[in-house]
This record gives C-alpha cells, sequence and structure tokens, in this order.
C-alpha cells in the first residue's frame, strides 16, 4: 500500500486531508501501529525552533545614480559580504556591529523583516561604469528588489549536549556553563524535529517545501557538515514574506549573536514505514554530554543520553542528578508545527517531492591544518629550586641565568612557583626567608601537548607570564612563558 | 520580605543580625552577602509579621535597609521560552508549565541576578 504526494495534494485541495503533528503522530501509531497510522494519516508536521548561527540573507539594494560598485557594505554597521555583483551582498548572521555591543546581522534581519528602516553605507570601487565612491542611505525591506534568506546549516537533526568540568563559569555558544558539572545544556527538538522523523531522508531533500520563518521557504540541499545522524539542511525563503514572531536574534552572554530562525517541515505519509519513522520517541533518540571544560575540538564524552532523559530536566553525572536546560525552544516549535498543519489543512501550503536526495552517510573532517604548535615544541629548560632554598639564593639564581620564574620542587614533584617580583616585594618587606614562605602554591601549569594557543589563553586569563610544563605526575618537564609565544609571532 | 542590608564601616563590626535575632525571635534567613572591610551588602530574608521589629533594630543600629521588590522580571514579549534560565537558577524559579512556557515565581527569585546575564534575549531584569 503507498500514497503518492499528487494524492496528498488532490486532498489538501479539496480540504479532506488528514493532518497531525508530530506530537499526536506518537500516540496515534501507539494506538493503531504504523499501519493503521498509515490509514489514517497523510501528513505530519514537525517544528524546530532555536539558534542557527549559519543563517543570513542575500540582498540587492538596487542601483543609486550615479551607479556604485560596492566595495564593502553596511546595514546598521554590520559589514555584509559584497565580493559578488555591485549591488548585491550576503549579510551573515553571527558578523558583529561595529559600534554597537550585543548587536550583529541576526539583529539587522530581525528589523528588517519588523518592516523597520535600516541604514545603508557603502564603500565602492570606481569605475567608468560605477563612478560612484561611496553611498549613505536608509532602506526597508520594501525597497530591495529582493532579500532571501540563504541558511547553509539549519535544523540539525541532533546536537551534542554540554556540560563543564572545570573550577570556572564557561560562556559558550551552549550557554553559560556552571563550573563542576554545574548544568547541562542541549540543543534540538528530539521527536518532533524534522530529521528524526524521516530518518532516511526519503521524503526531505532538495525541492522540499517547507515553513520558513513564517513563509514558505524550501530545502536546497543537505547543509554544512550533514553528518548522520547529526543531519542538517539547508534552506532558502523569502525575506519579505517572513514573519519576526518566528525569527528571533540572540545575544549568546561572552560569546556573541546569533539568530533563532523557525522552521516546520511537512512529512507525507507515503507508506507504512514512513509512518513507523514518525512515530519516533524522544527515548530512541541519543546524543551525548560533552566537556566544555577542555577547550579542543575533540572534548570527552562524559555521557550518553536520550533527549528524553535530557528533556525531563535532570541527567545522571558522577552520581548527582544535575539540572538541563534546553536552547532550542520547545514552545515555539510546537506552535510552528500547529501553525503548518493549519496552513495544510486550510489548502495553503502543498507538499513537494524532493528532485534529489540528501546523503545518507557523510563525515564530518577536521580542518587540515598545517601543524598545531603545542607547549613542547616552544618550552625552555626550568631552572627549579625547593621550598628550603633561601630568597638570597634564589635571587642569585635570577640575575645570574636571566630568568623570572621558577618552579619550586620537592620530592621530583611540583609544589610551587616563585618569581623574580615575588623576590622583588620579599625585599621590600625585609622577608628575606626561604622560597617557601614566599612561593605561590596554587600553580597554573601547562601539559606538554596543549596547544599553545590555550597556554596562551591562560597566561592572559590569569593574567601571568610563565607557566611550568608538567606530565601526569606534575614532575616538571620545562617552562613556558609570554616571551617564548610573542618570539613565534615575530618570526 | 526580602530585605537589602548595607552596612558602613561602623556597623560591620557589629554582629547586628545576631542582635537582631536575639531581640525579636526572628529567624533571618542570609542569602547573599558580600562583606569586605570597609563595607557590606547582604539580602536576607525575614517572615513578614517580623519585618517591622528587625527593621527597627537594625535602623538602631545604623543599618541601611531597602525592602525589595518580587525579585527577577520577565518580559513575556522579549521571552522565546527556550529554558537556559532555568538551570542555572540557585533556587528554580523558573519551570515549564504543560505548554512549554518558561514560567517564573518571582517570589523565589533571591536577587542573585544570575538569570539575567544568561537570557539570549535580554528578557530579564532585576530591578534595583
Amino acid at each position: 500500500m503507498k500514497r503518492s504526494i499528487e494524492e496528498i495534494n488532490e486532498k489538501i485541495k479539496r480540504g479532506d486531508v488528514c493532518v497531525v503533528t508530530a506530537e499526536e503522530m506518537k500516540e496515534i501509531v501507539e494506538e493503531l501501529g504504523p499501519k493503521g497510522a498509515f490509514k489514517e494519516v497523510d501528513v505530519v508536521t514537525t517544528g524546530t525552533f532555536g539558534a542557527m548561527c549559519s543563517s543570513g540573507a542575500f540582498f540587492n539594494f538596487g542601483h543609486s545614480d550615479p551607479p556604485i560598485k560596492m566595495r564593502r557594505v553596511w546595514l546598521n554597521d554590520v559589514e555584509a559580504y559584497t565580493g559578488i555583483a555591485a549591488v548585491d551582498a550576503y549579510l551573515g548572521a553571527t558578523q558583529l556591529s561595529e559600534s554597537r555591543d550585543d548587536y550583529g546581522g541576526a539583529h539587522v534581519i530581525e528589523e528588517l523583516v519588523s518592516g523597520k528602516e535600516v541604514e545603508l553605507k557603502a564603500v565602492g570601487y570606481p569605475t567608468d561604469c560605477y563612478p560612484r565612491k561611496s553611498i549613505v542611505t536608509e532602506i526597508s525591506l520594501e525597497d530591495l528588489n529582493q532579500a532571501v534568506m540563504v541558511n547553509p546549516r539549519n535544523a540539525y537533526q541532533r546536537y551534542k549536549a554540554a556540560t563543564n568540568s572545570s573550577d570556572r563559569i564557561l560562556r559558550t555558544y551552549m550557554g553559560t556553563l556552571l563550573p563542576n558539572f554545574g548544568n547541562v545544556t542541549f540543543a534540538g527538538c528530539g521527536e518532533i524535529s524534522p530529521l528524526n522523523n524521516d530518518p532516511e531522508y526519503r521524503t526531505i531533500g532538495i525541492g522540499t517545501r517547507i515553513f520558513l520563518c513564517g513563509a514558505k521557504g524550501y530545502v536546497i540541499g543537505e547543509g554544512t557538515q550533514h553528518s548522520p545522524p547529526f543531519g542538517t539542511l539547508m534552506v532558502k525563503g523569502d525575506l519579505k514574506e517572513m514573519k519576526a514572531e518566528y525569527m528571533k536574534a540572540i545575544v549568546m552572554p561572552g560569546y556573541g549573536v546569533s539568530l533563532c530562525v523557525g522552521i516546520g517541515v511537512p512529512i507525507p505519509i507515503l507508506d507504512e514505514e514512513m509512518a513507523r519513522f514518525t512515530g519516533v520517541r524522544d527515548e530512541e533518540i541519543f546524543t551525548e554530554i560533552i566537556d566544555f571544560g577542555v577547550p579542543r575540538r575533540d572534548k570527552p564524552v562524559v555521557k550518553r543520553v536520550s533527549y528524553a532523559e535530557l528533556k525531563s530536566g535532570r541527567v545522571e553525572i558522577n552520581g548527582e542528578k544535575v539540572r538541563v536546560s534546553p536552547l532550542s525552544s520547545y514552545y515555539m516549535a510546537r506552535k510552528i508545527m500547529e501553525d503548518l498543519k493549519k496552513l495544510i489543512e486550510n489548502g495553503e501550503f502543498l507538499l513537494t517531492s524532493p528532485v534529489e536526495r540528501i546523503p545518507t552517510k557523510s563525515t564530518l573532517k577536521p580542518m587540515r591544518q598545517r601543524e598545531i604548535k603545542v607547549v613542547r615544541s616552544v618550552m625552555t629548560k626550568a631552572i627549579t629550586v625547593t621550598p628550603e632554598t633561601s630568597v638570597e639564593e634564589v635571587a642569585r639564581i635570577i640575575i645570574q641565568r636571566n630568568v623570572n620564574h621558577l618552579p619550586v620542587v620537592e620530592d621530583g614533584r611540583l609544589v610551587g612557583i616563585v618569581t623574580s617580583w615575588d623576590v622583588a616585594k620579599a625585599v621590600a618587606m625585609g622577608k628575606l626567608g626561604k622560597v617557601k614562605d614566599i612561593m605561590t602554591r596554587n600553580v597554573i601549569t601547562a601539559s606538554p601537548d596543549e596547544p599553545i594557543d590555550i597556554a596562551a589563553r591562560k597566561m592572559e586569563r590569569y593574567n601571568i607570564s610563565a607557566l611550568p610544563v608538567v606530565d601526569s605526575k606534575r614532575r616538571v618537564l620545562g617552562l613556558v612563558t609570554s616571551e617564548d609565544l610573542s618570539k613565534l609571532l615575530a618570526r | 520580605m526580602l530585605l537589602r542590608l548595607r552596612f558602613d564601616a561602623k556597623t560591620i563590626r557589629k554582629p547586628v543580625i545576631s542582635i537582631a535575632t536575639l531581640e525579636t525571635n526572628a529567624l533571618i534567613n542570609i542569602l547573599r552577602a558580600n562583606v569586605d572591610a570597609r563595607r557590606g551588602e547582604m539580602i536576607v530574608e525575614v517572615e513578614d509579621e517580623k519585618v517591622r521589629e528587625v527593621e527597627e533594630v537594625l535602623r538602631r543600629y545604623g543599618v541601611e535597609i531597602e525592602e525589595l521588590g518580587e525579585g527577577v522580571v520577565k518580559d513575556e514579549g522579549r521571552c522565546i521560552h527556550c529554558g537556559l534560565c532555568i538551570s542555572v537558577c540557585p533556587v528554580e524559579a523558573f519551570r515549564f508549565d504543560e505548554s512549554y512556557r518558561v514560567v517564573l515565581d518571582a517570589k523565589r527569585c533571591i536577587h542573585c541576578g544570575f538569570c539575567v546575564r544568561v537570557c539570549v534575549t535580554k528578557a530579564l531584569t532585576l530591578y534595583t
């Protein structure tokens, strides 16, 4: 038994189509089984609403008189890319304003969709055909020839959840992460999210008509970084038809600007298998919680969890119930499912067959890098002292060996650090005792395999100029100083 | 009732909270305290029927008092109901209702302000 998209569209036009939301479909499949559900239901609407950084819009501003070939262009002081034709540009959602805090491309897009005017400022590249050098003017959406949202990566099928093992608050693209596994954040809407309801991408492909921020949009391919089951979509839609209530410019504290995008995808129930797919439950959709306390690309996996566990509000980590926050709005995703359902029922939204499938297999490659410079390659030999060394002796070593930082070692292990500053301070206060009286005991260290960028960020964060390099047993292997790092830049 | 107490260099040296407790028999819950050598600030919770008495004692010892209102305020026009605030609130003042809207029980708020810095749409404000 099969059902075609054409049959479904006929039913939509006649007004007797059976559309249910993904949420309702779970119940129906549970009650009637996939076979019964297939008989009853023609279309299942899915939805998602969350921060989708890889979003933006193409604009054509029309030609000024005299005409300009834009070399750089800003909208409300947010730069758009205009390395294309004279008055075409692409404004990215995460591009930051050059004059205002907490404002970026996403805000410009939201303001345009809300009907507001924005300031356009451009500098030209004067030619015989485009003599103008610069222009400043106001524009609104209706003044533009085209304003097309084109988002290279949206609607993540699922996403890695985040936690933080370190001892400080982290401000990340996954929100604020409290120290010592203080909370967990996750993105994605699980069982109601579009791609989870069509995991083999049978009906969602190139050309699929979707609901994009209140307008009719289209899937134009798999998104960037598409790697099933962490699938993504590239989508487009007419900005002029969008509604501001289905998008939201946001500022992730300490991270930057992004755009919350609302997407709804109708899934035609072509056969029993599609009914079974759309019956998927949060309990069957798994992801991993990863540790943002490790500032590397490959972050350690803390735990494998289902979306059901994440949505319950608490997950267990190391025997403790840790509270969970979503980043996506389930409320908005449900609203989109409902609104799309109504559009289809009212005959205002017809379904399409994909003209091409998106890949069901694809892997995510890391960046090809020339070399990752690690601390081992820049560290120098450390001159160490013991807690019992006298301050005078330390002063002598500092002068003779021309160093500023002396790691303090006892029984082969790092126990502190003493610097030329500590010695100067001891002299100034007339406290000429032993190293143990003046050393810093809580030492910030580096490991030999740590990239130098991470060592540099540590020095910056703690306002220090050197890190002892230690192995896992806290044996001192060397010292890396801010001077060593700045020499690299000077080369 | 939540009170913000401000101590100057003189009052900071006196055990005023203990004195107030002993004199009034009121239970005083210290929610936040930030005290250094020269001045201090505290947010305390006092049972409603004892507030006047406690305030009287504290004022006598030179403590500056401000009665705090309902705590953090949520702008419904800005809130997208994501729920990021839920896991960072130390007293669990935020939760989802049955339609997955984020609702705030401002009475629980201890004015820590943490959620204000976490919110991505700036929907939360703490009047000060």
